[in-house]
């Protein structure tokens, strides 16, 4: 049903990627901008302030914002030439029916026929097969108005449990990890606490490509004496200045952790009144970590035991510290323990919860912190509430209108979704924000149940391509299209501000969910006005649950240049830092400083095992897969930025000059990859600067170049979140360049 | 206002990430739009992620000018070498052989030799220049002495290099490592010598690969 069109050229001729580059009016000298519009980046988690120049209704171009503290006018190369995603030959300006005849495979069709058509298909699959039978693929690059707002219409409108979200395949180890650890799930301190730090500690997270402005930061610590450990199987740009590199073999991070805790019990460098007074569960851990001897952690995550030691003692002994990780140890089939590991070693040091002291995830989308807050996930009501909890369920049915009874149970994490559609118990999607055929593990198997689809609508601005597979594609908005919140990667809650109208039948992405719910006959609680409006009934959403915005307004967020949660009254400044003496927690309710009702954390045994597919004669080598600096997430926007291509235009294979002699691989060869699952065809790039047991390749393709043809679908058991960091493959020299190479390489 | 004349440029190699965004931004400037002026120059990829920024480092005696045979290239009183004249240049080539830092670049389509003009367009009203305003690591940094002093205890700035028998001052700085006497910079023979043999990844050793040789 929902196989795409025509073949993938075509399409690819008709909606791109095509390249824009700066021209006309953005290359002209001299032009005057109407306007700057103070806003924020689109792309990452740390969301740098940002000031818009535009021009008759569009962004030529931009000028640093110097007065945002987070960065003070520092950019990366994808915020510098974000413009150029406006005003994109690419850009959907219609809606859009699939029609073979058609080129490109779509034709235009008018958006109130598109709305009717896509609500009809909705009505017939639920009232065919039950309200079940219909799932919502969200995203965390939506504002925080946007994405309550696809929690309620899941919940409210299509009544179905099936909702979740790309967070799914971000930090959801983490966050697990922090509500068992912590009983909340956000960084506990602002950036300016790494400033202070004595021990800089980064495991699995390439700060310099995937979170650049935090590089300053690290930088200006080191400056100040901070000794920086990388832990990392690649020496990534930041790891080549750090004072000790622990390249750890993909998937062993727990062991490492593991075997730090062991070498810190025994040399006493332990805060036993910090652990006495403030967690609970240090015996049973001490004993797990016994049999974690420097030796044995040494041969399970293949880091020499001498450095293993050194960094132990340089973690043990200091007075401050902030402690960092991102996706390299939480896209793990055991991401969950892994963090447990890292908190466990924050918590025995007790440097938490003060200046200097500190600990994050280093989120990855937009509004990665934000968008795991307020609904859109499978098990969560707004304000970071349960959706199995009857109090929770009663508290935002009041606020919604409805009764508790009608919403629906814990739905399943987003791969699982598909799962459901190959046993045909899911039979229409409508997906948002999401682009599953590149960012999801086996993609070919995503592939076949798009295909298996009776229904399936997309919103975006660009044909994503998943959005090849659907019936109906509606226009959706540009991050400078709209306005609303994000909650960027410190928990502190910014504003995103409109610089320019959607072009032609292009709507605000909250328009035309509240155009559906109305086209279904349900517009109760979908006749929102602007996102403010959205905002004012989150903030009573979300109060007193454990992410509280209650206090928090559009002005007071332009005036503090954004206010950190919890924030529960308009006369609260926000909580910068958490775990405090006497800062906010609606839990602990005073009794201590973790949101447990006893105050106190908990330390978690982590459980070491292997990743789930290990490397075998068949299979020889690991897999692991990131990102590289000019590219975001499945590419969407920075595949279509020519200068971001021209930086780094096509995947390439990392592989160690030991490996590639091994296979006879030059700089430079076509190489295939071969997976269980799959293979891709891509130029080997000869490095130093990874294992000899590992090779790399960034996710951000699609098609024949998508790195997750290979990766393996397995999942933590917690979290779900996917194993993209290791999976098992084997290396051959290709004996030609992949059909269409030529035609998509640029030299 | 322009910005005040202590205001220095200081680049700062071992801080670069390789990111580009400095490459990204100058291209962005209103004086040159379409046209980065900025080399970002990775040493040796096979070997390390060390990459350096290269931008104009405002000789006082610059060598581009020396060897214009069509007087074509200006520098201004605050010492900023500026991009050649239209009128005058001659495409010849003559400064982008001739420059020890390898600054100039030919733009072939406009036959005219353009190069970092320290942004004059935005310090002359205040502004700091682009690249050194949006580099996330600050290996562009765009401040006063005293600032770079508290702010980098661990290096100190130079501006005297040594090429052959050429001695060259220059308006920008270079960070180094404040222990190190630094006798002259040799990018390529400080990378062979400091890898040699070893492999990091194979020895497991802590990683350093500094870019600036000490004698």
């Amino acid at each position: 049903m929902a196989k795409p069109p025509t073949r993938s050229l075509d399409i690819n001729q008709q909606f791109g990627p095509h390249l824009a580059y700066a021209e006309g009016i953005r290359l002209d000298r001299g032009v005057e901008a109407d306007r700057q519009v103070k806003t924020h980046c689109c792309f990452c988690g740390q969301q740098c302030g940002i000031q818009l120049r535009v021009k008759d209704n569009e962004v030529i171009g931009f000028e640093p914002w110097e007065e945002f503290p987070f960065n003070r006018g520092m950019l990366c190369p994808k915020g510098v030439k974000r413009y150029l995603q406006g005003a994109h030959p690419d850009r959907l300006t219609t809606a859009l029916q699939r029609d073979s005849t058609a080129s490109g495979g779509f034709r235009s069709m008018p958006y109130d026929a598109a709305i009717r058509h896509a609500a009809e298909a909705i009505g017939r699959i639920q009232s065919d097969h039950g309200h079940e039978a219909f799932a919502v693929l969200s995203g965390a690059s939506l504002t925080t108005e946007k994405t309550y707002l696809m929690g309620k219409f899941a919940r409210v409108c299509l009544r179905t449990p099936f909702i979740d979200y790309n967070g799914r395949l971000c930090m959801v180890s983490a966050g697990a990890a922090n509500k068992k650890s912590f009983g909340i799930d956000r960084a506990a301190n602002p950036w300016s606490d790494i400033l202070g730090a004595e021990v800089v500690w980064i495991s699995g997270a390439n700060v310099a490509e995937c979170a650049p402005i935090t590089t300053n930061y690290v930088w200006q610590a080191r400056e100040q004496g901070a000794k920086i450990i990388v832990v990392d199987p690649r020496i990534t740009p930041l790891a080549r200045t750090c004072d000790l590199f622990l390249p750890v073999k993909p998937g062993r991070d727990v062991a490492l952790f593991n075997g730090i805790l062991h070498l810190m019990i025994e040399h006493d460098w332990l805060d036993h009144s910090f652990i006495e007074q403030h967690t609970v569960g240090f015996e049973p851990l001490a004993e797990s970590v016994q049999s974690w001897t420097p030796a044995r952690t040494a041969e399970a995550t293949g880091i020499a035991e001498r450095l293993i030691r050194q960094a132990a003692e340089w973690w043990g002994t200091a007075s401050t510290s902030f402690l960092m990780h991102a996706r390299g140890i939480e896209h793990h089939s055991h991401g969950v323990q892994n963090v447990l590991g890292a908190i466990n070693i924050v918590l025995a040091s007790g440097r938490i919860g003060r200046e200097s002291c500190g600990y994050a995830t280093i989120t990855g989308q937009a509004n990665g912190q934000g968008g795991r807050e307020h609904g859109q996930k499978c098990d969560q009501l707004p304000g970071a509430r349960d959706l199995a909890n009857p109090e929770h369920r009663a508290h935002v049915a009041k606020v919604w209108g409805v009764s508790p009874e009608d919403l629906p149970q814990p739905g399943i994490d987003a791969y699982e979704i598909f799962r459901k559609i190959d046993r045909g118990e899911i039979r229409g999607l409508l997906s948002i924000c999401f682009n599953p055929l590149v960012s999801l593990p086996d993609n070919n198997f995503v592939a076949r149940m798009l295909d298996k689809l009776d229904f399936y609508v997309a919103i975006d601005f660009f044909l994503n391509d998943t959005a090849h597979h659907a019936d109906i594609v509606l226009p959706g908005s540009l991050h400078e299209e709209d306005e609303g919140t994000v909650t960027q990667i410190e928990g502190r809650v910014i504003k995103i501000n409109q610089a320019v109208d959607p072009p032609g039948d292009a709507r605000q992405d909250w328009r035309i969910i509240q155009d559906l719910a109305a086209a279904l006959g349900r517009p109760h609680g979908f006749t929102f006005q602007n996102p403010r409006a959205i905002f004012d009934e989150l903030r009573q959403a979300s109060k007193g649950g454990i992410a509280d915005y209650s206090g928090i307004t559009w002005e007071k967020i332009e005036k503090q240049h954004g206010v950190c949660w919890p924030c529960p009254s308009e006369n609260h400044p926000g909580t910068p830092r958490l775990f405090e003496p006497g800062s906010h927690n609606p839990i602990a309710n005073g009794s201590g400083p973790f949101y447990f009702p006893d105050g106190k954390a908990r330390f978690n045994v982590a459980e070491y095992t292997p990743p789930t597919e290990e490397v075998d004669g068949d299979y020889p080598v690991i897999l692991t897969t990131g990102r590289v600096v000019s590219h975001f997430l499945s590419g969407t926007q920075t595949r279509r930025i020519g200068p971001l291509v021209d930086q780094y235009p096509e995947p390439r294979i990392e592989i160690h000059p030991q490996l590639a002699a091994r296979i006879s691989i030059a700089d430079g060869d076509w190489t295939t990859v071969t997976s269980r699952r799959g293979e891709v065809t891509l130029r080997a790039q000869v490095v130093k600067t990874i294992r000899p047991d590992t090779v790399f390749i960034p996710y951000h393709w699609a098609g024949a170049k998508s790195a997750n043809r290979l990766t393996i679908a397995a999942q933590d058991p917690i979290s779900k979140i996917p194993e993209y960091k290791v999976c098992a493959v084997r290396l051959s020299k290709a004996s030609a360049a992949p059909q269409d190479a030529e035609r998509f390489e640029i030299e | 206002m322009p910005v005040p004349h202590d205001y220095l440029f200081f680049i700062d190699p071992n801080r670069c990430i390789g990111c580009e965004s400095c490459v990204q931004a100058c291209s962005e400037c209103d004086t040159h739009k379409g046209h980065s002026m900025i080399h970002l120059e990775f040493m040796n990829r096979r070997e390390s992620p060390q990459s350096v920024p290269v931008v104009c480092m405002h000789c006082d005696s610059p060598t581009c000018a020396e060897v214009c045979p069509a007087d074509a290239i200006k520098r201004t009183e605050d010492g900023v070498v500026q991009t050649a004249r239209k009128p005058r240049c001659i495409a010849c080539n003559n400064c982008v052989l001739a420059c020890p830092f390898g600054v100039p670049k030919m733009n072939t389509r406009e036959e005219l030799m353009m190069k970092c003009d320290m942004c004059y367009d935005r310090t002359s009203e205040g502004k700091r220049p682009m690249c050194a305003t949006v580099c996330p690591s600050q290996a562009l940094f765009f401040g006063t002495q005293a600032e770079i002093d508290r702010l980098r205890p661990r290096s100190r700035a130079i501006n005297d290099f040594q090429f052959g028998q050429q001695k060259i001052h220059t308006k920008v700085r270079m960070m180094v490592p404040h222990d190190a006497a630094i006798a002259h910079i040799d990018v390529v023979d400080a990378m062979c010598a400091d890898m040699g043999e070893d492999d990091p990844m194979l020895s497991a050793a802590v990683c350093s690969l500094p870019i600036v040789s000490k004698t």
